[in-house]
């Protein structure tokens, strides 16, 4: 074994053309971003306001950055797969051979589920969440920091893989016996394993922080059942958050034991039972895409209450709605495998219970439908999404349903019709969703609007692309067509195969919208500036705020006595009030501390992954130290002067008061 | 915030412990006594030691860790019945899944 274990030249993959260009353009991409830092002199202002920044708004915005990022490199592995399948038809074997192409669906899996909808998630959660409920901060400043850093070592690992080795070639879900040492033998796994471990933890410390937030730093006269709703379906995310991660952690840790340590929890041999693998992945993985859907529910609750100007019809049948899903969405995770084979009434049990799921669900969309009844909908670009989820979601929770059936599933399971089923809901509902807040908050957290014209472009391109893309994957499952095929050789397929790419492309010109959108928008933002703060006429306390925020929030916490407390607020005419004098605020510092441990304990998770040892052990040291020496640093906090407050409160009601 | 933080129930007090550990210290003694003399048959024995075992847990949660539905302490108590309620749906359903699928195996 050498110093470096089983890293070598070899893991370089130099023979391999596209890799060797993808690599080239991100080197050349690396070198201009750092070249114009340099030349606008921005490296410190990147240090000191954002790398180091425990402000819940900035780091909401890192994680948007990461999101959208991350979608692009998901997005990438999403067409080349469509474009090998429509080549690879009629005995041509395409472009991506097998080894290769096994990685691309895996990491396209991983990636947009863990990162690109998670931190989209978490950091439209991270800007509003705080904002809604009145309160200065998150209740962990710096426990928030450090765990945007987890959350990005973890994506970091996963793009190293690219170019050093290689990644799993076992589906996101990586089952064992494929994902053991003896199928596995190569580090792809292992580095599914750390970079999932690693943004895990992240996560986790996340949701038991908005947690404490949510339930300890509420503003005076804010009743639980008196919070927005993106914060209530926020908060049961968080919930299942911290009661499902712990099971993905845990079985990762037995297949690190399995790889590592020659255990044998899921081996074939030794007593192991793989079946126990998919069990409890499953008991993590379903929670999951409740994780992903719910906070998309509360920000369509949100848009479809402030753009109809009226208030939400049913919050109260809204929160127990998604307390029911919650809950219900801990007791059917079976139905991912129902063809396992267990007993007919086990798989009935599960069936049943997904079908009970769509009754809160369908609770829901009958809200929003209400809400809108009678009202007058402004078509902005939140509510076309809005209005385009409802239409795409209703028909993926249908072919739910259907799946749900474990008889049909028996005829389905792993069946393109599945495909086209999570695609549907997952972009459908999560991702609409995160694109339709990501509309909706935009002008709150950067200062100024976006382009309409092409946020309206890019929804439509999304949308019909969307139909395009995935249709013709219900018509192919029903055809037999099977998921993770590399090349077909069946001439009736083929037809479905080049329209789903035609559809990709689609969405592709979408996406090419929204970043000619942000481009724009940046370009022409003196233009366009939200001088109110207050853009949509909205409905709660995150609109009473400047834009973007002042980074204390509220110079005066607000006393809350209605659900739609800014509205409330404006109805009795104490909306933006002149206060005479402020008090100091009390803040806390920025840290390094944050970046620095993720730092350490991405190293060892890169150690772990090529078995070098010494460097792990170094890794997980030096963040220990990092940590206990920041637990003993006692200068954390400043306090803010009062008449700092009173001048940045008096250029915000200037503003305001101009229109 | 509110200045409760004195009162008994958030962080018990001497008497509250030791009334926990009064209950408790009976609460085993019983079952204890039972196996020792096999005053009883088997089938009671067990039957009591479970129920003992049961009232136990709950003397612990209200005196140890002071579950109760008062304003303060009502989070707490939802806390951790969510959690319980959980572990065992996602232990009992593991269960019953892998001993059904085992039993299709045979």
């Amino acid at each position: 074994m050498s110093i470096l274990g089983k890293l070598s030249l070899d893991a370089i993959p130099y023979h391999e053309p596209i890799l060797v260009g993808t690599f080239s353009a991100v080197v050349v991409g690396a070198l201009a971003l750092a070249y114009l830092l340099i030349k606008y002199n921005l490296l410190g202002v990147l240090w000191r306001d954002w790398i180091t920044s425990i402000d819940h708004k900035r780091l909401g915005v890192m994680y948007i950055v990461l999101a959208l990022v991350m979608l692009l490199r998901g997005f990438s592995d999403a067409i080349m797969m469509r474009l090998q399948l429509a080549l690879a038809t009629n005995g041509d074997p395409g472009y991506l051979p097998p080894h290769h192409y096994d990685q691309v669906f895996t990491a396209h899996g991983v990636i947009m589920i863990i990162f690109m909808a998670m931190p989209f998630m978490i950091g439209l959660m991270n800007i509003v969440v705080p904002l809604q409920i009145g309160a200065r901060d998150v209740a962990f400043p710096f426990l928030n920091n450090l765990s945007f850093w987890l959350t990005a070592g973890g994506a970091i690992l996963i793009n190293i893989s690219l170019f050093v080795g290689e990644f799993a070639k076992t589906g996101w879900v990586a089952y064992p016996p494929l994902a053991g040492l003896q199928f596995s033998p190569d580090v792809g796994v292992d580095y599914y394993i750390w970079a999932l471990q690693i943004s895990g933890i992240g996560t986790t410390l996340t949701a038991v922080n908005f947690l404490a937030t949510v339930f300890k730093m509420r503003a005076p006269g804010m009743k639980l059942m008196d919070m927005p709703i993106f914060t209530w379906t926020c908060t049961w995310a968080n919930i299942l958050i911290a009661a499902s991660f712990p099971i993905l952690t845990a079985v990762l840790a037995m297949l690190t034991l399995d790889r590592y340590l020659d255990f044998h929890f899921f081996t074939n041999d030794g007593g192991g039972n793989s079946m126990m693998y998919i069990n409890l992945f499953w008991a993590w993985g379903h929670p999951e895409v409740y994780i992903l859907v719910l906070p998309a529910f509360g920000i369509f609750s949100e848009i479809v209450s402030t753009f109809t100007g009226k208030r939400l019809f049913g919050y109260k049948s809204m929160v127990w709605a998604t307390a029911s899903i919650s809950i219900l969405g801990f007791i059917v995770w079976l139905h991912h495998f129902f063809t396992m084979g267990s007993s007919a009434n086990v798989n009935a049990f599960f069936g049943v219970m997904t079908m009970v799921i769509a009754v809160p669900t369908g609770v829901k969309l009958f809200n929003w439908l209400f809400t809108m009844y009678r009202g007058r909908l402004r078509v902005t670009v939140p509510v076309l999404w809005t209005l385009g989820f409802m239409v795409t979601f209703t028909i993926g929770g249908m072919t739910g349903v259907l799946l749900a059936v474990p008889g049909a599933d028996y005829v389905l399971h792993n069946s393109l019709f599945l495909i086209a089923h999570f695609h549907n809901t997952i972009i459908g509902g999560a991702v609409f969703g995160y694109l339709a807040g990501f509309a909706f908050w935009f002008p709150k957290a950067m200062g100024f609007h976006l382009n309409v014209k092409l946020g309206k472009a890019a929804f439509w391109c999304w949308l019909v692309g969307f139909f395009m893309a995935f249709m013709p994957l219900y018509v192919l499952g029903f055809l037999g067509m099977t998921r993770r095929l590399n090349h077909t050789n069946n001439p009736d397929w083929n037809i479905w195969l080049y329209i789903a790419l035609v559809g990709a492309f689609i969405i592709m010109a979408g996406i090419i919208c929204q970043l000619l959108q942000l481009y724009v928008g940046f370009r022409d933002r003196k233009d366009n500036l939200d001088t109110t703060g207050d853009p949509w006429n909205g409905h709660t306390l995150e609109w009473s705020t400047s834009s973007p925020p002042q980074y204390y929030n509220f110079a005066k916490i607000p006393t809350v006595s209605d659900i739609d407390a800014f509205t409330d607020m404006k109805e009795k005419g104490e909306a933006y009030v002149r206060h005479e004098s402020y008090e100091a605020i009390h803040m806390p510092k920025n840290t390094a501390a944050g970046i620095l441990i993720s730092g350490c304990i991405t190293v060892m998770g890169f150690a772990l992954i090529w078995h070098i040892w010494w460097l792990a052990a170094l890794g997980l040291f030096s963040a220990f130290v990092s940590l206990v020496v920041r637990a003993y640093t006692k200068d954390v906090d400043y306090y803010v002067q009062p008449d700092e407050v009173a001048r940045i409160e008096k250029a915000h009601l200037d503003s305001v008061a101009k229109g | 915030m509110s200045g409760h933080s004195s009162e008994a129930n958030t962080h018990g007090s001497v008497k509250s412990y030791l009334t926990g550990f009064v209950l408790s210290v009976i609460l085993t003694a019983i079952p204890f006594w039972m196996v020792m003399t096999e005053t009883f048959d088997k089938g009671p024995t067990y039957i009591t030691i479970i129920l003992l075992a049961i009232v136990q847990i709950f003397v612990h949660l209200k005196y140890f860790l002071h579950l109760n539905f008062s304003d303060q302490g009502k989070l707490d108590t939802y806390s951790f019945i969510f959690a319980a309620v959980i572990i065992v749906m996602v232990v009992a359903l593991s269960v019953w899944i892998i001993y059904a699928s085992n039993a299709m195996m045979m």
